[in-house]
């Protein structure tokens, strides 16, 4: 072993200079960040008061919900699967949420409640595409349209939230040095960000996801607890949509059935947007926080400019998925 | 390591498994001693991959039993397995190719610190594992940055690493070379001084007599037999693993059809390959066809046969090499531009590269000759019934029913089906990997006598087959393959098929040649 030690050696200090160099594998988050940092250049320069410390707080304060649904589907998208039901999963928390204050039950009772129900959600959604070889697809079609459906049976009207509790949360405003503040749920998303990348990165379930994510059948071969790991992506996925409807909720101050419409499509464009490859395999947390910022960003610009019709929001999203899906293709090719 | 000394580490005893149709192991018994080579062998089909698979707990066994160092074994899946002590390099590289070469070496069993993955121990500990094979690769790198051969050696530092009592290593040199597997071998050597029992796959048989302590035979899912390898020379081997006694052999030999070599001597040659190669898949190598000549290729599976179609054909580029086709020279980029240049290729896997399984009879005859028009100038219906019913009445296709969908039919009318489909090409030079594989004695000689009849009106054909009897009786010229080159290249006059099998066996350079001047080599 002591002959053959040095040669060990002798590439550690290459690999170290290897790692500046940015491979593919960073290459599509870096090009998230860079046109992030654009966008808000391009921001600065047209708009008065663009540049300010606030406008990044707000982006954070505005997309707290969306910050940690995009967690949940990283963790799906990273196996090769998919989760249309968040959005709905999102407008059923709201409902469970609204109501069970207007009940009167105990706030961090509701929290627990809407937890639990939208984690078991996610525990038979991924049952079922487990045990009956569903496409995750349609499997988590039916569940959307399933939480929708109850949304209705629970009321077809709005319910506002007049919870102490909530209400007060809603209004903490924590202040940060320079006169800026955060929510929160600002607090919350980012502790979800974190815990997400701890998991992913740094214990064998989530190096696992990964695994499944380059096909199943080596994860497999490999000795590796691949069905468990595959239910239990759709586990955190509906855990954080359950976040994400609660911190909605403190967002909107109510439960409506016809909210968070679409937002499931919303989180898969953050993600994709971040560098998250849609086949599998490839991906980080943190680009996905990136890309809910640049959809976040977009947004921003178009209320500043006070011009442009909210619907360039969509054209632009559109633009971006379909430039960022080009680029993975490239980047995916080069690494074959 | 006398056969009484030790108690075997794995014993399977009676072992069947069927699939649907198959029975792919019949009372197959299989024991492994600790700190031995074992090999498996036998052709494609033989029941080896089962055997593993059997062993490694991916198949459920349907009747024996598995006993792992004296305790019953039932293991369900390969999780398992490995819990149990058995360890797997399979055939095709089953890593994560998203992931770094230390991840994928210790995937599951990263150390941790605090419930967290110790990124730095991990990397050493990897970093240890590969200087033990003397690979010098960065741990932190992606496993897809490297060649199959070094994902090979990873796959096999990811076995070592589990400290297994059995490992198990299926094909693991079809892509290494000299070197590399000089380098595993110095490493199987040491995990054997360990202890550990090791059961090797290979179609190599130069690599199974170098590294093999025990054989084991398998042919048609039945076992053969179980032999010490410094006693049992090779070409009894080959008789076992193909499954015909030699006398019988050599008694086979008079030719049912006298080949008139003399006919296609004096025409040009249609193709001229020279020193073709491709790395990992076949060493540079020459091959001329006449006009009208019939030219067998003769060899093990893994020995180069297939690969050297794939080349000729354009299924595989060529890497070096050479090819002349009608006296021009041609680079073929895929068999399109192959069949453009009249050359068709008729694949071995009938299943996933020849037939459709979902279309009908007619629809397959014609695809082809569809293709071969392009997508833009349709092939009219009258023309296309004709064309099926032609082929269907020339061939003897049952059923005779041109709306069939080609699942329903047997293997043997679904090869007639495809051989349709090429003729129906008007082809200069056909190229039959495997043609009459796993179809009855009578479609059997009905396909022969065919490739017979079009030779004589002038075509060309290589004709690839395991079977010996069959290449003999229809080639007018043979080559023989072995370790992915060609060793032997010479008329079909006065050979028997024990030469040819001496042939294929033989395990140096001097032996070929020795063999090949007896036979008469003409290259």
């Amino acid at each position: 072993m002591t002959t053959t030690l040095p040669p060990v050696k002798a590439f550690s200090t290459r690999s170290r200079l290897a790692r500046l160099i940015p491979s593919s594998r960073y290459t599509s988050v870096l090009v998230t960040l860079v046109l992030l940092v654009a966008m808000f250049a391009v921001g600065a320069s047209r708009y008065r008061g663009f540049a300010s410390g606030q406008v990044v707080m707000n982006l954070f304060i505005d997309n707290a919900f969306l910050i940690v649904l995009a967690v949940g589907m990283t963790f799906v998208i990273l196996t090769g699967g998919i989760d249309l039901s968040v959005g709905a999963v999102v407008a059923l928390s709201t409902m469970i949420t609204a109501t069970l204050l207007r009940d009167g039950w105990n706030p961090l009772a509701v929290i627990v409640v809407v937890l639990l129900a939208t984690s078991t959600l996610g525990l038979l959604v991924g049952l079922v595409i487990h045990y009956f070889d569903i496409q995750p697809f349609i499997a988590t079609l039916a569940a959307m349209f399933l939480a929708r459906g109850l949304c209705y049976v629970i009321s077809l009207d709005s319910i506002s939230i007049t919870d102490p509790f909530f209400v007060g949360l809603a209004q903490t405003r924590i202040p940060l040095a320079d006169r800026l503040s955060i929510t929160p749920t600002v607090i919350i998303a980012v502790a979800v960000v974190v815990i997400a990348f701890i998991v992913l990165h740094f214990t064998r379930t989530g190096r696992t996801v990964y695994a499944i994510g380059d096909g199943g059948a080596s994860a497999h071969l490999m000795g590796l607890p691949v069905v468990r790991t595959k239910v239990l992506v759709y586990v955190i996925s509906g855990f954080c949509s359950g976040v994400a409807g609660i911190l909605f909720s403190l967002y909107t101050l109510s439960g409506y059935s016809l909210t968070a419409v679409g937002m499931e499509l919303e989180a898969i464009a953050a993600v994709v947007i971040g560098g998250t490859l849609l086949t599998g395999g490839y991906g980080f947390v943190l680009g996905s926080l990136l890309g809910v910022l640049v959809l976040g960003s977009i947004q921003t610009i178009i209320s500043f400019d006070g011009t442009l019709s909210s619907w360039w929001t969509k054209i632009v999203i559109g633009g971006l998925l379909l430039l960022f899906i080009i680029l993975q293709r490239i980047l995916t090719a080069r690494r074959h | 390591m006398s056969e009484t000394s030790p108690a075997p580490v794995v014993e399977m005893r009676d072992i069947s498994i069927s699939f649907p149709g198959v029975k792919a192991l019949d009372s197959v018994s299989f024991r492994m001693f600790p700190g031995e080579v074992h090999s498996l062998m036998g052709e494609n089909g033989a029941g080896k991959s089962t055997l593993i698979k059997a062993l490694t707990g991916v198949y459920p066994i349907d009747s024996g039993t598995i006993m792992l160092a004296g305790e019953p074994l039932s293991v369900n899946g390969p999780a398992q397995a490995q819990d149990a002590g058995i360890s797997t390099v399979y055939q095709e590289v089953n890593l994560l190719s998203n992931l770094s070469v230390a991840e994928n070496i210790m995937l599951g069993r990263e150390p941790r610190r605090f419930g967290l993955i110790d990124w730095a121990a991990t990397r050493r500990r990897a970093a240890e594992v590969l200087a033990g094979l003397n690979l010098d690769i960065d741990p932190a790198s992606p496993l897809s940055s490297h060649s199959l051969a070094v994902q090979q050696l990873v796959a096999i530092a990811r076995a070592i690493d589990i400290r297994a009592k059995v490992l198990i290593l299926d094909e693991p040199t079809s892509s290494l070379d000299a070197d590399e597997v000089a380098e595993l071998f110095r490493v199987i050597r040491r995990l054997k001084d360990d202890g550990v029992a090791i059961l090797f796959v290979s179609h190599f048989l130069d690599q199974v007599y170098e590294i093999a302590d025990r054989l084991t035979v398998l042919r048609n899912g039945a076992l053969v037999g179980e032999y010490r390898t410094e006693e049992i020379l090779r070409i009894e081997l080959v008789h076992k693993m193909i499954g015909k006694d030699i006398e019988l052999l050599e008694r086979l030999e008079t030719r049912s059809k006298s080949l008139d070599s003399t006919d296609s001597a004096g025409s040009a040659p249609y193709l001229t390959a020279h020193e073709i190669g491709r790395k990992g898949s076949i060493e540079p190598t020459s091959l001329t066809i006449q006009q009208g000549e019939v030219v067998g290729l003769a060899g093990l599976l893994g020995s180069g046969r297939t690969e050297l179609a794939r080349l000729l054909t354009g299924a595989d580029r060529a890497e070096t090499g050479t090819l002349t086709v009608a006296g021009s020279q041609r680079r073929f980029r895929s068999p399109r531009a192959a069949l453009k240049r009249r050359i068709a290729y008729s694949s071995e896997d009938r299943k996933r590269e020849g037939i459709v399984d979902d279309l009908t009879v007619r629809d397959n005859i014609v695809l082809a000759l569809q293709s071969d028009r392009g997508w833009f100038r349709p092939i009219p219906k009258r023309r296309r019934d004709e064309l099926a019913t032609s082929y269907i009445s020339a061939l003897g296709i049952r059923p005779a029913d041109p709306d069939a969908l080609v699942r329903n039919l047997s293997g043997g009318n679904q090869q007639k089906v495809l051989l349709a489909r090429w003729l129906a090409v008007a082809p200069r030079l056909l190229i039959l990997d495997e043609p009459t594989r796993g179809i009855d004695v009578g479609a059997k000689a009905e396909i022969q006598r065919l490739v017979a009849n079009l030779a004589e009106e002038g075509m060309s054909v290589v004709f690839i087959s395991a079977e010996l009897e069959e290449v003999l009786r229809l080639s007018h010229r043979i080559a023989v393959m072995r370790d992915r080159r060609k060793v032997a290249d010479f008329v079909n006059e006065d050979v028997t098929v024990g030469e040819i099998m001496t042939l294929i066996a033989s395990g140096s350079e001097d032996d070929t040649d020795a063999v090949a001047t007896t036979v008469g080599a003409g290259a």
